[in-house]
């Protein structure tokens, strides 16, 4: 089944004197969509709502159908996964095959079941050979690759990253990039709160600008990232080859390095 | 101020077969702004432990060359004696903060009670600091309370305040929106202009190739060259070592478009525009 969210006016504070989310409307669905914006704009507040680990003060999350505050954390979790910014966060076992096999066994997969789809997820984020290894005995890249492994297992239809790309490298960085576009055309929903401007424009579908607690720009990278005054506003910068593009008089927005050579060659 | 030099070094962490660092030679002179890219687990945070003595004194294992701090043989010194002359700013700002002060202002003045400075002193560079990473407003605020980014800007305050002759930031950016890494870069740009050595680790290739005087190529322990940007986001065999070069390096070898000045192709925004627009449009 496919995963949608509707969000109607969600309104969220921490405290009474600062509003941190102000009325946000959204529709989310079969499109992967990057959540960019300034630090402190709101955006991992506003995903932890939607896994039900915070409440609204106003305004409803919707998902297919069903409103989010009539289900528990628990029933959540069988649909919407989240891997969190910091892998100490998550990450509690002693061995990595027993970290990433936990999240399938609370969602009621057999333990047989759930080995199969630990194994796979940890083949998806190539540390299979892993499994029996401590996760604290891994760097933070390969920390975080085991966190994604975690929630991958436990096979949402929406899956939440909390900024992917932190401490990864070229080889980390083009395996999520793989894994983003392998759950988008398995018709998950797939959301990621990131700083990393050139990966959202190889990656994803939509991008979602959110800025002081509010929706700025919404759109497919190509219209968001043409949008130079607005995203310098929201603390925020275009790709590299669009500034580039941008500086030397363009009017096409080009989001990636080949699409710009491949164009330049053509002429 | 301190020259770095690095002879030989070799280091093995314990209960490991193989080397984090094997031969490692070479000299930083004071005031240079370092890039040090690689893959992971090419030895880069192992080298950066290397120059504050933590590698060996703290973790141990097995040790063979030497760092030197101007004068100093880092084995030969305790880790406190040699905090005031290098300052670290760890990748994961949750592992730097003491946990035992209540607010920003607090945790900033930590290191300089340490160090027993008059109140005076620590309030004029506690100031500064903040002033320098621009998160005065959360002066009161409890460190656990800020966002991954404000930490990290925290936590390199609390750094900047030491006032040491070498940083070492090992990918201080990481967690910071793009504005606020570019203003992290220009902050400790313009330390690296006071004179203090600056040495970053950084997955960001197009940050490091418009900052760094000299970009360092680590893989599986062994320094594979030691360059201006220009040199080394030029090389053909980067990919081969993990490292995807600057986008705008990326477009220039793809259009074989060097740029006039260095002969290499172009690392940064303004070199690739100065490469291209003898093109048409």
């Amino acid at each position: 089944m496919m995963g949608r969210l509707e969000i109607r006016d969600l309104h969220f504070s921490y405290t009474e004197n600062e509003e941190i989310l102000k009325g946000i409307d959204l529709v989310l669905d079969q499109q992967s969509t990057a959540i960019i914006g300034q630090n402190g704009a709101g955006k991992t507040t506003f995903v932890k709502l939607l896994k039900g680990l915070l409440q609204p003060t106003s305004g409803k999350i919707v998902y297919n159908g069903t409103d989010l505050s009539s289900m528990t954390v628990a029933q959540i979790a069988k649909h919407i996964g989240m891997v969190f910014q910091n892998p100490n966060d998550q990450i509690f076992k002693n061995s990595v095959i027993d970290e990433v096999m936990f999240g399938p066994m609370q969602v009621g997969m057999s333990k047989e079941e759930a080995k199969v789809h630990a194994m796979d997820a940890l083949e998806m984020v190539g540390m299979e050979k892993k499994c029996k290894v401590n996760p604290y005995d891994l760097g933070l890249s390969e920390r975080k690759l085991i966190s994604i492994a975690a929630i991958l297992a436990m096979d949402p239809e929406v899956i939440i990253f909390d900024e992917p790309t932190i401490a990864q490298d070229y080889a980390g960085k083009k395996c999520i990039g793989e894994i983003v576009e392998h759950l988008r055309n398995q018709g998950k929903l797939v959301l990621t709160i990131i700083h990393d401007m050139d990966f959202v424009a190889e990656h994803f579908d939509r991008a979602v600008v959110f800025a002081k607690g509010g929706v700025l720009l919404d759109g497919n990278p190509e219209k968001v990232f043409s949008r130079a005054e607005i995203l310098e506003k929201a603390f925020l910068e275009q790709p590299n080859v669009t500034r580039l593009c941008h500086a030397l008089g363009y009017e096409e927005t080009f989001l990636t390095t080949d699409d710009f050579v491949e164009y330049k060659k053509g002429q | 101020m301190a020259r770095i030099e690095v002879n030989h070094l070799k280091y093995r962490y314990p209960h490991t077969e193989n080397l984090a660092l094997d031969g490692v030679s070479f000299q930083i002179e004071p005031g240079e702004f370092i890039g040090i890219i690689g893959k992971n687990g090419s030895g880069k945070s192992t080298l950066c432990q290397a120059f504050t003595g933590l590698i060996p004194n703290f973790y141990r294992g097995a040790y063979g060359g030497n760092v030197k701090i101007g004068e100093i043989n880092v084995r030969d010194v305790e880790v406190d004696e040699l905090c005031q002359k290098v300052g670290i700013v760890f990748q994961n700002p949750f592992n730097q903060i003491t946990g035992s002060k209540l607010t920003v202002y607090d945790e900033i003045a930590f290191g300089l009670e340490n160090l027993g400075l008059s109140r005076k002193e620590m309030i004029r560079r506690i100031d500064d600091a903040l002033e320098q990473l621009d998160i005065t407003r959360f002066r009161d605020r409890n460190p656990f309370d800020l966002s991954g980014g404000q930490m990290q800007r925290m936590a390199i305050a609390s750094i900047i305040a030491m006032n040491p002759e070498i940083i070492i930031l090992d990918e201080p950016t990481s967690q910071l929106d793009p504005q606020g890494s570019e203003e992290v870069f220009k902050a400790v740009q313009r330390l690296s202009q006071k004179g203090i050595t600056i040495i970053m680790v950084e997955h960001k290739m197009e940050k490091i190739a418009a900052y760094s005087d000299r970009v360092m190529l680590l893989d599986e322990g062994k320094m594979i060259d030691f360059d201006t940007p220009q040199k080394i986001f030029s090389r053909d065999d980067l990919l081969e070592h993990g490292v995807l070069p600057p986008a705008f390096t990326r477009i220039g070898r793809g259009l074989d478009r060097k740029n006039a000045a260095t002969g290499e192709y172009p690392v940064t925004l303004k070199e690739a525009k100065e490469a291209l627009e003898g093109m048409a449009v």
